[in-house]
């Protein structure tokens, strides 16, 4: 039989701890116990007493300073006039004032001319990074390198597929790339030759093997070879007979070692199956001018500017 | 007669549910019917197979441990459910390929996030105060659990309500509140079971043996009344349809956003604060066998805490569109809140004055101080992080994260474990744990988990924080954000070993619990001398 002590109710004759456990320097209890637990009736710490009065006392020097108290349409002001919203304001038109003149500059200089006033040179690209930061780096990097195999451009080499002059870079930027915001956004489209059944599977894998010849990756010689006559039919027109692209179409080259979306015998074959569909937003209406010259000017110099 | 009543009312529920499944608009609430025809089904079988049996005599001179024992069981498995989420999201957050492709819309952060928050804090934490909050009314109170079979129904509602949360938040059904995520079903549920779990604490207040309410029953009830009046304001909802699980909230904008952190912050202050300081007041007088410090002490604390505490939400919203006027009052009253805190750290230590040597022979109290001990860190930093100035380099950082697991896993996660250890030799009378080498390896794997994990997210928190503030001499950001978030890699790893070690320790607990209940001896009668005179 166990003992169930534990799960019978103490009467209100309570017990009380063994007076033979107490300390000798014991002070008073209150007199009440709980399931043998009794309860000194010592007094607050006065520490603590007092830094709880001077809290409170802070707090309300607080309000007397600050907006607190709320009434029906607005609260007390404070004595000091403080509100978040217009400190804001205040800290970004401090720098806007130190910036004015070379946003001013920014935007007057002709494009191709930023780099012979190397002070303005310096703050574009300052200004450049920093809008590429918050703006660009979420699919191209954060160092620009892009996602290669995924369809995000790399910025640092000198293969474009819009080209990579000054003003070319400032178009991509502004209006984006395949978006349905602007008219002037850049716009080319591969057919899909697999899906919408324009080649067999057959004469896609000639194709495919053509392409790899282009950039002299491995590659089946006789396929390549059956594939060079529908690759001119097909291809050429916007690549290029020897594969060179075109960046007044946005056609990638095809005879170098830089893929957009892999150069594997399969990535290739997907690409020309489906076909690929990359998109970029403008940012004409999300930056200012001088802002999206700024960008224009950093990417320009990251290594591939031509 | 009764029965015949409890019967039909089941039945019907199986229909209704069973109707409404049929009808259901989207799969969470097809699956949350399903769960509720299931447990009424399941009710009514029980119910009918103990018809006509005479009904169990309930001795009033006997306290009522049932639902306490099952409480325990419940608090330690969800405990262990909710940790290894907490390590698989931490882990996902050092490495993004662990959010399986086959498991989007399932298992990925976004679904697995709120159901560890809601694991630890509601199913490990709320288990654990309805299971310890029904031990300490009983015994400081002289009574038995008032309600007869409401008790059990307080308990088995409660885990019907955790696993309809966590279908919920698997399956997608959220209203994006943080810690309120459940649609309004699973609000409706819940406002039920806590309506019963009010019920039977203060009917068996009401019907106390003793003079006065002890201080315990005092946090407790402020809790239990509290936190039922925030579920109910801050998930006011519209249902778009009766037969599916959206709901429209009734406030907007920053309303919304203010009521949302006057919920959120007092769900910490009342759910994780005011309850667990009622099962401090009773477990570590009660294991270091002495008395509570100060009597008067444990006044003033209790309702500066309760009075100020309500105020301190906007804390969460400084520098947002919320007016000034109401960050001021966040970030004064959360200032205010700093001692009040405190007087439950001096109450629990002081406690100890005389039993200081325990520290060295009793693993259990080297757990509760330690649960105080963080207990007082984390309303110390509580009240500097709402400071403006502070806000404004920790805001959306991790070292919110780093203090609220110091304080969750530190406070909460510590004290509860101590109860546990204390509970269940006491629920299963046996003469004491399995192992105190166990409770001793369970505290040090734990302790240490803690600090890498509350470490590791200061400094990443910290320096993410100077990242994203910093600027060049033009005004120009000088971080992108993925940089910020490559720098934090290594933190992100040694936070996720802190949380292996967490909960490697409550698994080490649970083996040592369950092995108290197989393996040892029940406890002897005692010796006709030793018994109390009654």
């Amino acid at each position: 039989m166990a003992d169930n002590s534990e799960n019978k109710v103490t009467p209100a004759s309570r017990q009380y701890p063994d007076p033979a456990k107490k300390l000798k320097h014991d002070v008073a209890t209150t007199g009440h116990s709980w399931d043998g637990i009794e309860e000194y009736d010592n007094p607050m710490p006065r520490w603590w007493v007092w830094i709880f009065i001077i809290t409170i006392i802070w707090s309300v020097g607080y309000w007397v300073a600050y907006p607190a108290w709320p009434g029906i349409k607005s609260s007390t002001a404070g004595l000091l006039g403080y509100s978040s919203r217009a400190n804001v304001v205040q800290e970004i038109n401090e720098f806007e004032a130190r910036n004015e003149q070379f946003f001013v500059q920014l935007v007057d200089t002709d494009l191709e001319a930023i780099s012979d006033n190397d002070e303005l040179h310096r703050f574009a690209i300052n200004a450049g990074a920093s809008v590429f930061r918050a703006q660009c780096s979420q699919c191209h990097g954060s160092g620009g390198a892009g996602v290669q195999a995924a369809g995000y451009p790399n910025l640092l080499n000198d293969d474009w597929l819009w080209g990579g002059t000054m003003d070319d870079i400032l178009t991509t930027v502004t209006w984006g790339i395949r978006n349905e915001d602007f008219a002037d956004a850049r716009w080319s489209e591969m057919p899909a030759f697999g899906r919408d059944g324009l080649l067999d599977d057959a004469e896609i894998d000639q194709v495919v093997h053509h392409v790899l010849s282009l950039s002299g990756s491995d590659h089946d010689a006789q396929l390549a070879a059956a594939g060079t006559e529908l690759y001119e039919i097909n291809c050429a027109s916007c690549h290029g007979d020897g594969g060179e692209g075109d960046h007044f179409l946005g056609a990638p080259a095809l005879n170098n070692q830089v893929w957009l979306y892999g150069g594997s015998f399969d990535a290739i074959r997907e690409t020309i199956y489906y076909s690929r569909f990359g998109v970029m937003p403008g940012f004409e209406n999300r930056l200012r001018e001088a802002e999206i010259r700024a960008v224009a000017a950093y990417v320009h110099q990251l290594g591939g500017g031509q | 007669m009764w029965d015949y009543l409890k019967l039909a009312v089941l039945g019907v529920v199986v229909v209704v549910a069973a109707i409404a499944a049929s009808m259901a608009r989207d799969l969470p609430y097809l699956v949350h019917m399903l769960v509720i025809m299931l447990a009424a089904a399941i009710t009514f079988v029980w119910q009918i197979r103990r018809a006509g049996e005479p009904a169990p005599v309930t001795n009033p001179n006997e306290y009522m441990d049932g639902p306490i024992r099952f409480g325990v069981v419940a608090t330690a498995f969800w405990g262990v459910i909710g940790f290894l989420v907490g390590v698989v999201i931490a882990f996902q957050l050092a490495w993004p390929e662990l959010n399986f492709q086959w498991a989007q819309g399932y298992l990925n952060f976004g679904r697995l996030r709120p159901l560890h928050t809601s694991a630890v804090i509601f199913a490990f934490g709320g288990n654990a105060l309805i299971a310890t909050a029904f031990y300490v009314v009983q015994r400081t109170s002289a009574s038995r659990l008032w309600g007869g079979g409401l008790a059990w129904f307080v308990f088995w509602g409660y885990q019907i309500f955790i696993v309809m949360a966590a279908t919920g938040y698997v399956l997608g059904s959220t209203q994006g509140n943080e810690y309120a995520e459940p649609e309004w079903l699973t609000d409706l549920w819940l406002t039920i079971v806590w309506v019963a779990f009010l019920a039977v604490y203060m009917g068996t207040v009401i019907n106390r043996r003793e003079p006065h309410i002890y201080v315990a029953n005092w946090f407790y009830i402020a809790f239990i009344v509290t936190v039922a009046m925030l579920h109910l304001v801050n998930n006011a909802a519209i249902p778009v349809s009766a037969f599916g699980s959206k709901s429209v909230p009734v406030w907007s904008g920053v309303q919304s956003a203010m009521i949302q952190w006057w919920y959120g912050h007092n769900a910490v202050g009342f759910f994780l604060t005011a309850g667990f300081l009622g099962m401090m007041y009773y477990f570590i007088p009660k294991q270091a066998e002495r008395p509570v410090y100060s009597y008067k002490l444990s006044i003033m604390h209790f309702w500066a805490l309760i009075f100020l505490y309500i105020w301190a939400g906007p804390h969460h919203l400084h520098y947002t569109a919320l007016p000034d006027w109401a960050q001021t009052l966040g970030m004064t009253f959360s200032i205010m809140l700093w001692m009040p805190s405190w007087g439950g750290m001096i109450n629990g230590l002081m406690t100890l004055s005389g039993a200081w040597d325990k520290l060295r022979t009793d693993p259990i109290i080297r757990m509760m101080v330690v649960a105080v001990g963080f207990y007082g860190m984390a309303t110390f930093e509580g009240p500097m992080m709402s400071i403006k100035a502070v806000n404004s380099l920790s805001h959306y950082t991790d070292w919110t994260i780093g203090h609220v697991h110091s304080a969750a896993l530190g406070w909460n996660g510590m004290i509860t474990f101590g109860a546990l250890y204390y509970l269940v030799p006491k629920l299963w009378q046996r003469e004491g744990l399995y192992s105190l080498r166990l409770v001793s390896w369970h505290f040090w794997l734990a302790t240490i988990g803690i600090v890498l994990y509350a470490a590791s997210m200061w400094v990443t928190g910290i320096m993410e924080g100077l990242m994203w503030r910093e600027v060049d001499a033009q005004g120009f950001l000088v971080n992108s954000f993925a940089d910020t978030v490559a720098a934090k890699f290594p933190m992100y790893v040694v936070r996720g070993l802190g949380g292996t070690m967490f909960l490697l320790g409550a698994i080490i607990m649970c083996y040592n619990l369950w092995k108290t209940v197989t393996s040892t001896a029940e406890k002897q009668p005692a010796r006709a001398a030793a018994v109390p005179a009654e």
